[in-house]
């Protein structure tokens, strides 16, 4: 079963970390992305560039109209995501609870399972 | 040949080819990866080539060269690095006695039980069932499960690793052991039957073959265990189930339930084959659930129409399914039979309890099936109320179209 771990976190929070938080963060990232290469259990996964970047578009009467900036106006910013392939949703809840944003608090990680192909006969 | 039928003969001979050479060497690990090369070997080099006189001897040949090579550069490495050998050079380390005279049916059985260990995650014995035993690359492993080629590979790696690390060997195990691992093996093949038994078709071809490569697998299987009811009940109920093929989805590949289904274009021969097989298994088998399932399947499909459906008979079977292998979920397809004998409401009454059921209270399934027998009993508004929860529990694309269509059929709501 697929399951995509949206991660969401407050744009800049590393900002106010020190170089040694800073290291220890990615030193935990790399870590998970390691165990997870090594089991199979990674299909993908990308970060996002700062919401900042972000172009909205939508419907306007007849045309589309673009804004800058993100749709969502919250504290906490779609920042990336992961996609894990595992044997339980158990597992893909434990893989996000290990992410150091949830960990530190900067931010939450949405477990969202895939839609898939297959289907049962009704 | 054609390169079709040289791949098809190739995975017939793979776990032939593997099981001699675990058994003359050991080492599951490189003994796979050397005849996964030699695999590739030969379908580069046959289809033009042509096939050579004992295609079985020569992928030995080579998948036997590649390991003694693979072991020379090991040994070399070690050399260059001056480690003491504390333990013997690979190439020493041979299996228990190589009893050459058994058969390639119990090689393949062997083998499949050792893909099915349980050190092994699910998805891991899976994959490795479908390489080891299936003799299917890698990158068509990865394209039916549809993830990366990189991630398959190292699930197999770790697999198999794993198996090594278990200390399991090839040999069969104890007769209390060898019936627990095959329960796995045959829910392995069944989940490898389902994840190919997709509703749509065109983009999902590749996962459609998962669904033939599960019936090869436990048609061998069955090879080997031919007077083990079960394996025979498995094999009946994926033919029946893919005798619907043609019928199940409709032109724009949506899904079409049983009751709907054009039974003209279900798949005649392969329907005989499961109802001969499961009829003549339950005259000396002691029923197992695979057989219940595929006598019930059975029943379906000699019913010429939908309506002249034998349910009395299909609601004894559930009854039978339902002491020997309890589950909501076949409380739940009981409901349904029963509905369609004693009317909607006691259906709808046997599905009341299974609402305090943790294991199928937030299930899509129920949703569904109390969506159908309220649309049955009068009830629009609470049917469609039932087919959107349904709607929105499922993970499967297809099932959600057709969820989504049931509601809308009964209105909008507006």
């Amino acid at each position: 079963m697929k399951y995509m771990l949206l991660i969401w976190n407050r744009p800049g929070f590393v900002e106010g970390l020190s170089e040694q938080e800073r290291t220890t963060i990615f030193g935990e990232v790399d870590e998970i992305m390691k165990e997870l290469t090594e089991s199979g259990e990674l299909v993908g996964g990308q970060a996002l560039a700062d919401p900042s970047q972000t172009r909205t578009v939508r419907c306007r009467g007849e045309h589309p109209e673009v804004t800058d900036g993100p749709f969502l106006e919250s504290k906490e910013q779609f920042a990336g995501y992961l996609m894990v392939d595992c044997d339980s949703e158990e597992r893909a809840v434990e893989i996000a609870a290990r992410w150091p944003d949830v960990r530190l608090g900067f931010g939450v990680l949405e477990v969202r399972p895939v839609m898939d192909e297959a289907g049962t006969e009704m | 040949m054609t390169g079709r039928e040289v791949e098809d003969l190739l995975r017939a001979l793979t776990p032939q080819v593997l099981g001699v050479l675990v058994r003359r060497h050991g080492q599951f690990s490189a003994c796979e990866d050397a005849v996964q090369e030699a695999l590739l070997a030969a379908a580069t080099r046959w289809p033009g080539q042509g096939v050579p006189e004992n295609p079985r001897a020569w992928l030995l040949t080579v998948a036997g060269r590649r390991l003694t090579d693979e072991w020379r550069s090991e040994r070399a490495r070690r050399d260059r690095e001056v480690v003491v050998a504390l333990r013997e050079p690979a190439y020493a380390a041979v299996a228990p006695p190589a009893d050459e005279d058994r058969s390639d049916s119990d090689d393949s059985l062997t083998l499949l039980l050792l893909c099915c260990h349980p050190a092994l995650p699910r998805s891991a014995q899976l994959a490795l069932t479908l390489r080891a035993v299936g003799g299917l690359t890698t990158a068509q492993i990865a394209r039916a499960f549809l993830v990366p080629e990189a991630t398959m590979s190292q699930r197999i790696r770790r697999a198999k690793q794993r198996v090594e690390a278990a200390g399991a060997r090839f040999v069969m195990p104890s007769p209390a052991e060898r019936d627990e691992r095959l329960r796995t093996v045959l829910h392995v093949l069944y989940l490898i039957f389902n994840e190919g038994y997709t509703a749509s078709s065109g983009t999902e071809l590749h996962r459609a073959e998962l669904t033939g490569e599960a019936i090869r697998l436990t048609r061998q299987l069955r090879r080997a265990l031919p007077d083990d009811g079960e394996v025979a009940g498995l094999l009946a109920l994926m033919l029946l189930t893919d005798a619907h093929r043609a019928a199940r989805t409709g032109p724009g590949g949506e899904l079409v339930p049983l009751a709907e289904q054009d039974r003209d274009r279900w798949d005649r021969a392969a329907i005989a084959e499961g109802v001969a097989l499961v009829t003549e298994a339950l005259t000396w088998s002691p029923p197992g659930p695979y057989q219940l399932q595929a006598a019930i399947a059975a029943v379906h499909a000699e019913a010429p129409t939908a309506p002249q459906t034998d349910w009395p008979q299909i609601i004894a079977l559930y009854r039978v399914l339902a002491t020997l292998a309890p589950n909501p979920m076949v409380t739940l397809n009981q409901a349904a039979a029963v509905a369609m004998v004693d009317g909607p409401r006691a259906g709808l009454a046997l599905l009341a309890p299974l609402d305090g059921d943790d294991r199928v209270a937030g299930h899509h399934r129920l949703a569904a099936v109390r969506a159908h027998l309220l649309e049955l009993a009068g009830e629009p508004a609470a049917a469609r109320e039932a087919y959107l929860l349904a709607a929105r529990r499922t993970t499967s694309r297809p099932e959600q179209r057709y969820l989504e269509l049931r509601a809308a059929r009964l209105g909008d709501g507006r």
